[in-house]
C-alpha cells in the first residue's frame, strides 16, 4: 500500500491503511437502500424506494419505460423531505412547482416525448441561484427578510427545467456561501446525514460513548452543505452547489458524493448570486461520476448572458469506461502533503496512489511551488470581491431595509448591519481594506500575481504530461458540530479550502470522489484536478477510481425508522409497483 | 472568449420608484468629487473642468491658468452599455431598466457593440490610438442612484489614448483671423451613467429614476492644455460638433447647459492655486476633493468582463464571426467628414469667410439650412452667407429660436434672394418682405411682394418723371450739388426713393439725377 518510494519519497511515513477502516460494501448495496421496507429489485419489481438509490440513467430508462412515474418519484423525495426535515438541508421546499413539473413530465413520457436523460428527475438548487418565482434567501437576513423573490432563472436553473428536471427546493448554505461549514446561515446549521447513518453509529457503539447522540451531530462541510446533505439522503438525485474555494468538494467529500467544480468559462455563472465572480462555478453534487456527467452535459456551453463562458460548443458526451490506466499519468503534488493533514486521509491518498500505480498508470510526484501562499492570496482576492459584490445590497432595490431614516447613509449603515451577518460584514472590511489606494498595490495586485503563478504552477505540471492530478479534498473527515465551531468562520475557511481553493484560483476542473469510510465510518473523498476544459478527461478518470473503490452507500434507514413514526403507514400508500 | 459579444436583447421592465425618506440632499462623494455638474437634468453632455494653475518658475512672477477637461458624452445607442433595456430620453420614470440595470443580484454585464464602435469611431476621429485590448474596472461610491455600488469604467486600459483635439477659434479686430489650436486627448473611456436622483423637498424624500442608469457614456479627458475659459468653451463646442458628425453622440446640451458651461469656463480664468471644480448650486468653483484621498472609489478590476479585444485587417482571427469581432480599419473607413474639412470645404467653395464656416457649423441645423437655400438660389453664395447669418440668425438669436424652429423655410428665402438677384425688388424690400415672412402666414415671397407692391419700379419714364419732379421741388438742393456739394445728391436719392415707396432702385434713380443734373 506504499508508494514507490523512489518515486514519491514525500510520501515516506504514510500509514498503511489499517484494515477495516474502508467499509468497501459491494456495489450491490447502491439497490440495497430502503432494502428492507421494500421489495427491492429482485424479481424485476421496481418500487420508488428502490429507485432513490439508482443512478440517473438508470431511473431515466425506468422511467421510460414506465416502472415508475415522475409523480411518483416526486412524491417520494418529498416524503423524503419531510422526514428529513431535521437535517436542514432545504430554506425552501417548492412541492408545487415539483409535482407541478412532475405532471408535465408525466405527459410527455405518456407521450413518449421524454425531453431526455433529466426529465422527470428530482433535483435541489442551492439558495443562492436565482429560481424565478422562489423565494432566494443566501441564508441572509439581506434577503429573507423582505422575501426577495427573483423575477428570472439562472441559467443553470432554467436549462435542468428545459430538462424536464424536477425542482424540489432550495438549499441550505453558509450566508452568501461564505464558509465551509454550511454552519453560518441564518437558517441554522445543515446536519450532516452520515451523522445518522448506520455505519457511523456503529462505530460510536464500539466505541462506547454515552454521549446524547443528537447533540453530536456532524457538520456537512460547506458552503453548499444543505445541497450535499439533500442528495445524500436521498431528497433529490443530484443538487447544484457553488464552488469558490470549493464550496461544492469540499461537503461532497464530507458526505460521500461526487462533488464536482467545472472549469471556469464552461458553465454560466448568470443567476448565480455571487461571492467571487473570478472564481465561482456552479459546482455539481451527484452520488456517482456518471450522474455529475450527466448533469454537466446539460449545464455546460457558453451562455449570452455570461462573457466569461466559453464560445466553443460543447458537444454532448457519454463517459467512456476506462478499463487500461496504463497511459495515465497520475501527478502527486507533494506541497498539498501538509503537517494538517489527518493520517487516514493521507493513507487513502497513497493507498490510491498506489492503486493507480498497481494498475499501470505512471504515478509521479510533482511540486506546485507556490502553493502555500494560494489560500492567504485566495482570501485577499475573495474579499476583495466580496466587498464590491455586496455594495448592491443598500437596501433600495429589493432586500431587507432598516427603518431609520434619518439619512441615506444612516439607511444603508443599518440596513447592512442588521442584513448581513458578522462573516459577511468582516469580508467586506478586509475587502475594502484591500481595496484602497493606498493598499492596492500592496495587496490586492500582489495575490493577483501570485494568482498567476499558481496557475502558471499547473501549466507547467500538465506541460509535462500529467494528466490529473490526485489531492485530498479535505484535511480530515467532518466533525461534530459542537467541535466545528470552537474555530471562527476564518480560521475555518482556511483550513478548510487549503486543498481545493487552488483549483480556483486557477480556474481549474476538479472533482471530489467518496473513496472510504474512515474509522468512524466517515466518508472521506479524494479530489483529481485536471487541465482547463479537459473535464471530460478528468470525469472518465474519477469514473475508473470510482469503480475501483466501491464506496459504501449510507445507511440510513435507522434514521427513517426513527425519525417517523408514519412511516410504516406510508409506505404502504407510496408503494407503488410497476412492471 | 474575449471577444465583444453582442449582448441578447430583453425588453426593460418597469420599476416601481424607491422613495428614500429624509434622504440627504447633497451628493457625498459623488463620481468624480464635484458636487454635481454632471448630475443635471437633461443633457447629454456635462463636463468637469479642472483648473489647476502652474507654478511659476522661481523669478517668475506670472501665473499661467491651464483648463482640463472630463467631458461626458452619452452615446446615441438604442440599448445601453451592459444590458439590453433600450435608451429614451423623457420615457416614464423607471421604465428602461432591466434586471442588470437595478442590480438584481446574479444578473451579469453584457457588452454593447454599438457602444464599442461608437468608441472607436470617436478614438479615431479624435486621432487617438486605439488600444486593441483594453479593460473594465469597478469603481465604488455608494449613492442612491448607483444600484450596484459601483460604476463600470476603463480606468487602466481605456479604449483610446494619445489623442488632439484641434480646434480653432477667430481672433483679432474684426475676428477675421483664425488661431487652431490643439488639446491633447489623454484618454476615451466607456462608462456607465447612474440613475437619477429626485429630490422631493416637501415630503423630505428622494425618488430615483433608472432610466438612465447604465447608458453609455464616452468619457473624453483633455490635458490641461487649454489656457482660458474661452480656450476650453470652444475646444467643447469642437468635440460636441465632431461628436454630431460621427453620430456617436448628439451631444445636445440644452441651451441653458452650453452657456452655463461657457460662463463657468470664462470666469475660471483666475488664477487658483488648487484643482478646482465647479458646482453648479453654488454657482461658483469649489476645491475639488483629492480624488484618490478623502474619496477612494477602491478601483477594481471587473472580473466578469473578459479584456475587450479589437482587430484591425491584419490581425482578424480568419474565420471570425463578424457579429462577434470589431475590425478598427472597417470603422476607420465609414468616417464621415469631419467639421474642420466641412469648414475648410465651405471656405475652398464659396469663398466664405472663415469665421463665418465657424458660425455656420455652430449652429446646429445652420449649415444645413444654408445648404438648402444654396440649391435653390441664384444668388451669391456671399450674399446667402449675409443673409442665413445676419438676417436670419438675428431673428433666431432675437426670439430665442433653434434653427429646426425657424418660421422662414430655406425654399422660402431661396426664392427672396432670387427676386433680389434679378433686382425684382430692392434690399430694404427684401428686409420687408422677410419680415413679412417671419410672421409665417402661408404666403410666399412673390405673394407678398405682389401684395404689398413691393416690386422695384421698372416704369423708366415714369422713374424720370418723379425725378424731375423732385428736382423741381427743390431748387436749392440742386444748387448745392451744382455748386460741388457730392452729397447733396444723397438726399435729392433718398426724396425720390420716398415718393416711390421705396420701390425703385437708388442706383437707377442715382444714374437719372445724375444725367439730368449734368444736363
Amino acid at each position: 500500500m506504499q508508494f514507490d518510494q523512489s518515486k514519491c519519497s514525500v510520501l515516506k511515513g504514510f500509514v498503511t491503511i489499517k484494515d477495516g477502516c474502508a467499509h468497501v460494501v459491494p456495489a450491490a448495496a447502491v439497490d440495497l437502500y430502503f432494502c428492507s421496507v421494500s421489495p427491492g429489485p429482485c424479481g424485476g419489481r421496481l418500487s420508488t424506494r428502490t429507485m432513490l438509490g439508482r443512478t440517473l440513467r438508470e431511473v431515466s430508462a425506468a422511467l421510460k419505460q414506465g416502472h415508475i412515474t415522475p409523480t411518483e418519484l416526486c412524491q417520494k423525495c418529498l416524503s423524503i423531505i419531510k422526514k428529513t426535515k431535521f437535517l436542514n438541508a432545504y430554506i425552501t421546499v417548492s412541492e408545487e412547482v415539483a409535482l407541478k413539473q412532475a405532471e408535465e413530465s408525466e405527459k410527455r413520457y405518456k407521450k413518449g416525448h421524454s425531453l431526455g436523460d433529466l426529465d422527470g428527475i428530482p433535483i435541489a438548487v442551492k439558495d443562492n441561484f436565482s429560481t424565478s418565482g422562489i423565494e432566494t434567501t443566501c441564508a441572509s437576513n439581506m434577503l429573507r427578510g423582505k422575501g426577495y423573490v427573483p423575477p428570472y432563472n439562472a441559467t443553470v436553473v432554467q436549462k435542468l427545467l428545459d430538462q424536464g428536471a424536477l425542482l424540489m427546493g432550495k438549499t441550505n448554505l453558509d450566508e452568501f456561501a461564505m464558509g465551509s461549514g454550511s454552519t453560518d446561515g441564518v437558517f441554522g446549521p445543515v446536519k450532516n446525514p452520515w451523522s445518522y447513518s448506520k455505519q457511523y453509529r456503529e462505530k460510536r457503539k464500539q466505541k462506547s460513548h454515552c454521549e446524547n447522540e443528537d447533540s453530536n451531530w456532524l457538520i456537512t462541510g460547506g458552503s453548499s452543505g444543505g445541497s450535499a446533505a439533500a442528495v445524500s439522503a436521498f431528497t433529490c438525485f443530484a443538487a447544484l452547489g457553488s464552488d469558490t474555494g470549493g464550496s461544492t468538494r469540499n461537503p461532497a467529500a464530507h458526505c460521500g458524493l461526487v462533488g464536482l467544480k467545472p472549469s471556469y468559462g464552461l458553465v454560466s455563472r448568470h443567476g448565480l448570486i455571487p461571492l467571487v465572480n473570478s472564481m465561482d462555478v456552479p459546482g455539481i453534487l451527484t452520488r456517482c461520476v456518471d450522474d455529475a456527467a450527466i448533469v454537466l452535459g446539460v449545464l455546460a456551453g457558453h451562455d449570452p448572458k455570461d462573457s466569461t463562458t466559453i464560445q466553443d460548443p460543447v458537444k454532448p458526451f457519454v463517459l467512456p469506461s476506462l478499463t487500461d490506466v496504463s497511459k495515465l499519468c497520475i501527478g502527486i503534488p507533494k506541497e498539498y502533503l501538509t503537517p494538517e493533514l489527518s493520517s487516514e486521509v493521507r493513507s487513502l491518498w497513497s493507498k490510491a496512489a498506489n492503486l493507480f500505480e498497481s494498475e499501470g498508470a505512471k504515478v509521479i510526484e510533482v511540486s506546485l511551488p507556490h502553493t502555500s501562499y494560494s489560500i492567504v492570496c485566495y482570501h485577499v482576492l475573495c474579499t476583495s470581491e466580496v466587498a464590491s459584490n455586496m455594495a448592491r445590497f443598500d437596501g433600495l432595490e429589493y432586500g431587507h431595509r432598516c427603518d431609520i431614516d434619518v439619512s441615506t447613509e444612516a439607511m444603508y449603515a443599518a440596513t447592512r448591519r442588521e442584513g448581513f451577518n458578522d462573516v459577511v460584514r468582516g469580508r467586506i472590511l478586509s475587502g475594502n481594506f484591500f481595496l484602497l489606494k493606498e493598499n492596492y498595490e500592496n495587496y490586492f495586485v500582489k495575490a493577483q500575481k501570485v494568482r498567476r503563478l499558481i496557475a502558471n504552477d499547473f501549466v507547467t505540471v500538465f506541460n509535462s504530461g500529467v494528466d490529473v492530478l490526485l489531492t485530498p479534498t479535505t484535511l480530515s473527515e467532518a466533525v461534530p458540530y459542537t467541535e466545528f465551531i470552537k474555530e471562527d468562520n476564518r480560521t475555518r475557511s482556511a483550513q478548510d479550502d487549503i486543498f481545493t481553493q487552488a483549483a480556483n484560483m486557477a480556474g481549474l476542473p476538479a472533482v471530489s470522489v467518496p473513496m472510504a469510510l474512515s474509522n468512524q465510518g466517515l466518508p472521506i473523498g479524494l479530489q483529481f484536478i485536471g487541465r482547463a476544459f479537459c473535464d471530460q478527461e478528468l470525469l472518465t478518470i474519477a469514473k475508473w477510481f470510482e469503480k475501483q473503490v466501491q464506496f459504501p452507500v449510507i445507511q440510513l434507514q435507522e434514521l427513517m425508522d426513527d425519525c417517523s413514526s408514519v412511516f410504516e403507514n406510508e409506505k404502504l400508500a407510496s408503494v407503488s409497483l410497476k412492471q | 472568449m474575449a471577444a465583444p459579444m453582442l449582448r441578447l436583447c430583453c425588453p426593460g421592465r418597469r420599476w416601481a420608484l424607491a422613495c428614500i425618506d429624509g434622504c440627504s440632499r447633497h451628493r457625498r462623494g459623488a463620481p468624480n468629487g464635484c458636487t454635481s455638474s454632471r448630475r443635471r437634468g437633461q443633457s447629454s453632455v456635462a463636463q468637469q473642468p479642472f483648473i489647476t494653475a502652474q507654478k511659476p518658475r522661481k523669478g517668475e512672477h506670472e501665473w499661467a491658468a491651464v483648463v482640463g477637461l472630463e467631458i461626458h458624452a452619452q452615446i446615441s445607442s438604442k440599448s445601453k452599455l451592459f444590458s439590453g433595456s433600450q435608451v429614451h430620453f423623457a420615457a416614464p420614470p423607471n421604465s428602461l431598466v432591466s434586471f442588470f440595470d437595478a442590480s438584481l443580484p446574479g444578473t451579469l454585464p453584457v457588452l454593447n457593440r454599438r457602444c464599442v464602435e461608437a468608441a472607436v469611431m470617436t478614438g479615431l476621429a479624435l486621432n487617438c490610438r486605439i488600444n486593441k485590448k483594453s479593460l473594465f474596472d469597478r469603481k465604488h461610491y455608494f449613492y442612491a442612484d448607483l444600484p450596484a455600488g459601483y460604476q463600470i469604467t476603463q480606468q487602466r486600459l481605456p479604449i483610446a489614448v494619445n489623442g488632439s483635439l484641434v480646434y480653432s477659434f477667430c481672433a483679432g479686430k474684426n475676428r477675421s483671423q483664425v488661431i487652431n489650436k490643439t488639446a491633447r486627448v489623454k484618454q476615451i473611456q466607456l462608462e456607465q451613467d447612474s440613475g437619477k436622483s429626485l429630490h422631493d423637498d416637501l415630503r423630505s424624500q428622494t425618488l430615483i429614476d433608472l432610466n438612465r442608469a447604465g447608458v453609455g457614456l464616452l468619457e473624453v479627458v483633455l490635458e490641461p492644455d487649454m489656457s482660458c475659459g474661452e480656450e476650453a468653451a470652444t475646444a467643447v463646442r469642437e468635440l460636441q460638433l465632431i461628436l454630431q458628425a460621427l453620430g456617436t453622440s448628439q451631444a445636445n446640451m440644452a441651451d441653458y447647459e452650453i452657456q452655463r458651461q461657457i460662463n463657468e469656463l470664462e470666469n475660471g480664468g483666475e488664477i487658483l492655486n488648487e484643482t478646482r471644480s465647479f458646482d453648479s448650486k453654488l454657482g461658483c468653483t469649489i476645491p475639488m476633493r483629492d480624488k484618490e484621498g478623502k474619496q477612494d472609489y477602491r478601483f477594481m478590476p471587473e472580473p466578469n468582463l473578459p479584456p475587450l479585444l479589437l482587430y484591425d485587417t491584419e490581425s482578424l482571427p480568419a474565420g471570425a464571426d463578424p457579429q462577434q469581432v470589431i475590425d478598427i480599419d472597417r470603422i476607420r473607413e465609414q468616417l464621415p467628414e469631419l467639421p474642420s474639412v466641412t469648414r475648410e470645404k465651405l471656405v475652398q467653395q464659396y469663398g466664405m469667410l472663415p469665421e463665418h464656416s465657424f458660425t455656420l457649423l455652430n449652429e446646429v441645423g445652420l449649415l444645413e439650412f444654408f445648404q438648402n437655400v444654396m440649391k435653390e438660389t441664384r444668388a451669391e453664395p456671399k450674399k446667402v452667407t449675409s443673409w442665413v447669418l445676419n438676417t436670419l440668425l438675428g431673428f433666431l438669436k432675437q426670439q430665442n429660436l433653434a434653427v429646426s424652429e425657424s418660421p422662414v423655410t430655406p425654399s422660402a428665402l431661396a426664392e427672396l434672394l432670387n427676386l433680389l438677384d434679378r433686382k425684382a425688388i430692392s434690399s430694404s424690400a427684401a428686409k420687408q418682405v422677410f419680415e413679412e415672412l417671419w410672421r409665417n402666414e402661408g404666403k410666399t415671397p412673390a405673394q407678398i411682394v405682389s401684395e404689398k407692391k413691393l416690386e422695384l419700379m421698372q416704369d423708366q419714364e415714369a422713374l424720370e418723371q418723379l425725378c424731375h419732379a423732385v428736382m423741381e421741388g427743390h431748387p436749392q438742393v440742386v444748387m448745392d450739388v451744382k455748386k460741388g456739394n457730392p452729397r447733396a445728391i444723397n438726399k435729392l436719392i433718398g426724396l425720390v426713393r420716398k415718393a416711390t415707396l421705396s420701390r425703385a432702385d437708388p442706383t437707377v434713380i442715382k444714374e437719372i439725377l445724375e444725367k439730368k443734373l449734368a444736363s
